[in-house]
């Protein structure tokens, strides 16, 4: 977990602003409130992909949301398929 | 591309390329990444005026810019993290039914009566005594839900338990009324435990004992799952003897009988007491005996 400073730092071509729209956009979803976002590797390869997407693919910010609603929905599928195959994984953790 | 390709054609052809070989946009083709890594290095490569002089006058390959680069985010969104960004509502509604389809109705509960809900799946690790002896534990599920789970007695690791009506809400946005809640499905991890393994229905430990109480013999009390148990140790022991208390392994359970637990002694010589040293120095045995015998005859 690294906070929102090591993210800006860590990509290049990333400005705090844009990070900020984003996460407000819901695109990523640091935990934490606002001010003290944590970052999981999850979500630093996310914005790197944004980033990607964003920069140098060009891909405006109208059509961004589109893009990522259909990919969440293959990784959703791609997850399920691969629970289904296994019959157990990969499960959400829980605490005992 | 002509060796003369101005700036902007050089990006445009990248992106045109990047769109298709991004290894995010590819999530199923392993080698994806493979081509999306060279693409980007003679992209580097390409836009950096220093490097391309470089390169179109020979100094450096066409590897010469590849820059290490870290995880893309497919290696994380198949996994448990990737649950932080599942489409609207987390519950996926129509992929259960539709993979039932097509694996042959092997969820088919789903399709008679209303709509069931999502089973649900979760890990916990359990300690090793509590897998074996059996426990109850309270569990914070990520969604900040808590959930009662009785282990049952003899749990193994990678065992699954159903909870019933505890997972995903039934009827709701695609199914209408009436429909029975899924159920919250557990996979078991069971910690190592620092001296008991499991074999089966049985407990193996290893057990140390003295000098003394392998070479004379004597009444120990040794661990078991279920406390402490008095066990004699038969005089002429030694270190990997393997002593079996019957029933005193993982506890019977449905139609399954107790198992043992198999201690396998090392006899431990720790700090020799003075009197021992002593008495050592002073022993011939009656019997001589070479414990690498069997080593030396094949070396």
């Amino acid at each position: 977990m690294i906070g929102i400073e090591l993210v800006i730092a860590e990509i290049t071509g990333l400005t705090a602003p844009d990070l900020e729209r984003w996460i407000n956009n819901d695109w990523v979803r640091p935990q934490g409130p606002a001010g003290a976002y944590l970052f999981q590797d999850i979500d630093v390869a996310r914005v790197r992909l944004i980033c990607e997407l964003r920069f140098d693919l060009r891909i405006d910010e109208e059509t961004l949301p589109v893009v990522l609603m259909l990919l969440d929905q293959i990784y959703g599928l791609r997850r399920e398929l691969r629970q289904q195959r296994s019959g157990a994984l990969p499960p959400a953790p829980a605490r005992a | 591309m002509a060796r003369d390709a101005t700036l902007e054609v050089i990006r445009a052809a990248y992106r045109k390329l990047a769109k298709k070989h991004h290894p995010d946009l590819n999530p199923g083709d392993a080698k994806a990444e493979a081509r999306f890594k060279r693409l980007s290095a003679a992209h580097q490569l390409l836009t950096d005026p220093v490097k391309r002089a470089r390169f179109d006058s020979g100094e450096i390959d066409a590897e010469g810019a590849e820059t290490p680069r870290p995880g893309f985010y497919r290696d994380h969104a198949e996994g448990p993290a990737g649950y932080r960004y599942a489409p609207e509502g987390e519950d996926e509604p129509d992929l259960g039914s539709m993979f039932g389809a097509m694996f042959g109705e092997r969820r088919g509960r789903r399709n008679a009566g209303p709509r069931h809900g999502e089973d649900r799946r979760y890990s916990l690790t359990a300690p090793f005594l509590d897998a074996v002896n059996g426990a109850s534990t309270r569990l914070t599920l990520p969604d900040g839900r808590t959930l009662d789970v009785r282990i049952p007695p003899a749990t193994a690791d990678g065992a699954t338990l159903r909870l019933r009506g505890q997972g995903g809400a039934g009827g709701g946005r695609a199914g209408g009324e009436g429909g029975v809640p899924g159920d919250a499905l557990i996979e078991i991890t069971v910690a190592p435990h620092a001296f008991f393994r499991r074999d089966g229905a049985d407990i193996r430990l290893d057990l140390p004992v003295t000098l003394a109480e392998a070479a004379l013999g004597g009444l120990i009390d040794v661990p078991t799952p279920g406390g402490p148990v008095r066990m004699r140790v038969p005089a002429g022991s030694d270190s990997l003897t393997q002593l079996r208390l019957r029933g005193r392994g993982v506890p019977a359970h449905g139609q399954h009988a107790a198992g043992d637990l198999i201690a396998t002694l090392r006899v431990t010589i720790g700090t020799p007491d003075p009197a021992l040293i002593a008495f050592l120095q002073g022993f011939t045995p009656e019997h001589k005996m070479n414990p690498r015998q069997a080593m030396e005859a094949t070396a």
